[in-house]
């Protein structure tokens, strides 16, 4: 087992190895964009090999690019043994779904629900794949930029922003 | 045996809800759990009754005015959330910050470590029965939040640590009293170790119960004290110093599973417990050496930060919280994403507590420490 601290030009030299057309990485960010295609096994592998063994996942971030199409996730990651850190970005479509990685890190679960909830991203093979905080028979996802708040909730009035707050 | 006869003894599950108004899930938390007989199968953790939109509000709200938001999130440490948000902001500014707010604001967050693990540790007994120990703890919390009020004004929800700076200097006696209240708090650690610590019946409770094993605990995402009680030593503090905590002497607390096996509920009790002792020694040195300046100094006119993206981490007295933040290069955050930590900790409820009675489910959830606000956001 290798103890070295990774930085993220090294970490990409590893994965590209076995992966090369399936991420991508400029030099100077801070982050590799993965495709999401084969997601679950570059997610398999980064959390298996010897030199890697990102074994925490800290966050999954959902944020919409702004152009009505794509959304996109950032998972942050944490080698407790070697101390790595790692931000993957995924972007995805409207219909595409991305392989679920609930199965590696029991942290994925509730935060790829969260994502769902949110933003409306898809998660295939998912184990308790439904919304996390709002109520199930919420319309759209609140966190796209072209969300539109609905007038009404179950016949209740649902305030506009900013409508109350001076 | 007939048929019929064999479909009457057999065990059905039955599914029970708890909450979300139940005074032993600590907010508005809906527990759908699966039992069998009084042992229990599953639990489905039901939340968002506390949901207030917090990120979605935080995307039409300038950088400045969301730190009173940060408040409301963890509403019993929210130093620490005022803290962190104002971090991860100053990092994205990439602005230097005056060493004596640095001071002022590791007293602030250890004191509040304290008053938060105070109210963890005295409901915690509650949660088993021991009604005595929450009136000390609330008894000696309160004296933290005099002295917040004495810098502040505020008792709970400050508004205190602003992205640059603080929002007051310290108030005249504010050094006097905390070490008034540390000479009187110091001794009172042995009256809870002698109350509640070695009481028979609260081993009996906690012991060898809701085991979190090290290689779960990280799976699941779970930080914080309810980490450190599985013996690993995790602390942002140590690991990663941001501010100033390298610059202090003090230990990080691992549960070594002295009345049971290690990682149960009395290690993740017991590391809070000498979590406040370690507090104690920061304050004791940062008070000391307290340099002189002007708090507000740093504090921009216009915060706009460059297009970027950060992921800050800090550790709160639940674990560790974290704030995604995409910039636009607008006054307004594009995207502001908060990890908290009892989200995360609560995930591995269902995990740990397969297996145990009924009785043991409300132990569990007392020592993972869980606070709704920060769930829900």
């Amino acid at each position: 087992m290798d103890n070295t601290k990774l930085d993220i030009n090294q970490i990409f030299e590893i994965i590209k190895v076995d992966f090369s057309e399936l991420i991508d990485f400029t030099e100077g960010d801070n982050f590799i964009l993965v495709s999401h295609t084969k997601w679950y096994e570059i997610a398999k592998f980064i959390k298996n090999d010897s030199r890697l063994l990102f074994d925490y996942l800290m966050c999954i971030t959902s944020y919409d690019k702004e152009d009505k199409i794509t959304y996109g996730l950032a998972f942050n990651f944490k080698s407790t043994i070697n101390h790595s850190y790692l931000e993957i970005r995924i972007e995805v479509c409207d219909e595409d779904s991305v392989p679920s990685v609930t199965d590696l890190w029991g942290s994925a679960n509730w935060h790829e629900r969260g994502a769902f909830d949110m933003m409306g991203i898809k998660f295939e093979n998912h184990p308790n794949f439904k919304r996390i905080l709002l109520p199930d028979d919420w319309p759209g996802y609140p966190l796209r930029k072209d969300f539109e708040t609905p007038e009404y909730y179950r016949g209740m009035l649902v305030p506009k922003d900013k409508t109350y707050w001076e | 045996m007939s048929n019929q006869d064999k479909s009457i003894i057999k065990a059905e599950e039955m599914v029970l809800n708890m909450g979300p108004q139940h005074p032993s899930t600590h907010g508005v938390l809906r527990l759908k759990i699966h039992t069998d007989g009084e042992v229990v199968s599953k639990i489905e953790p039901i939340m968002g009754y506390l949901h207030r939109c917090f990120e979605k509000h935080c995307e039409n709200l300038s950088y400045e005015q969301i730190v009173p938001y940060t408040d409301r999130c963890d509403y019993l440490a929210s130093m620490h959330m005022n803290h962190s948000y104002a971090i991860a902001v100053e990092k994205l500014l990439e602005i230097e910050i005056p060493e004596r707010v640095e001071y002022i604001r590791i007293i602030v967050a250890e004191l509040q470590r304290i008053a938060s693990h105070l109210v963890a540790i005295g409901a915690f007994g509650l949660d088993v029965g021991a009604i005595t120990p929450f009136t000390w703890a609330l008894r000696d919390r309160e004296r933290i939040l005099d002295l917040f009020e004495m810098l502040c004004g505020a008792r709970l929800l400050y508004n205190y640590i602003w992205p640059g700076g603080v929002s007051h200097d310290l108030a005249p006696k504010f050094v006097h009293h905390t070490n008034e209240f540390l000479d009187y708090f110091e001794p009172m650690i042995k009256e809870y170790d002698q109350i509640l610590s070695g009481n028979i019946i609260f081993v009996e409770r906690t012991a060898d119960v809701g085991i979190i094993t090290p290689e779960v605990g990280i799976n699941f995402g779970v930080t914080g004290p309810s980490l450190r009680g599985s013996g690993i030593p995790h602390d942002l503090r140590k690991d990663e110093p941001y501010s100033i905590y390298d610059k202090f002497d003090f230990d990080v607390p691992v549960g070594k599973g002295m009345m049971g096996s290690v990682g149960d509920c009395w290690d993740r009790y017991w590391v809070r417990m000498r979590e406040m002792e370690e507090s104690i020694k920061i304050l004791r040195q940062a008070l000391g050496r307290i340099p002189s300046g002007d708090v507000h100094s740093a504090i921009p006119k216009k915060v706009r930060p460059s297009k970027g993206e950060i992921y800050s981490r800090y550790e709160t007295a639940r674990g560790d919280v974290g704030f995604y933040i995409r910039s636009g290069g607008k006054n307004i955050p594009q995207r502001l994403k908060m990890r908290s930590p009892a989200f995360c900790n609560l995930s591995v409820f269902s995990e740990i507590s397969e297996g145990w009675m009924m009785s043991d489910v409300i132990t569990i959830l007392g020592s993972l420490d869980i606070v709704l606000g920060e769930i829900d956001r």
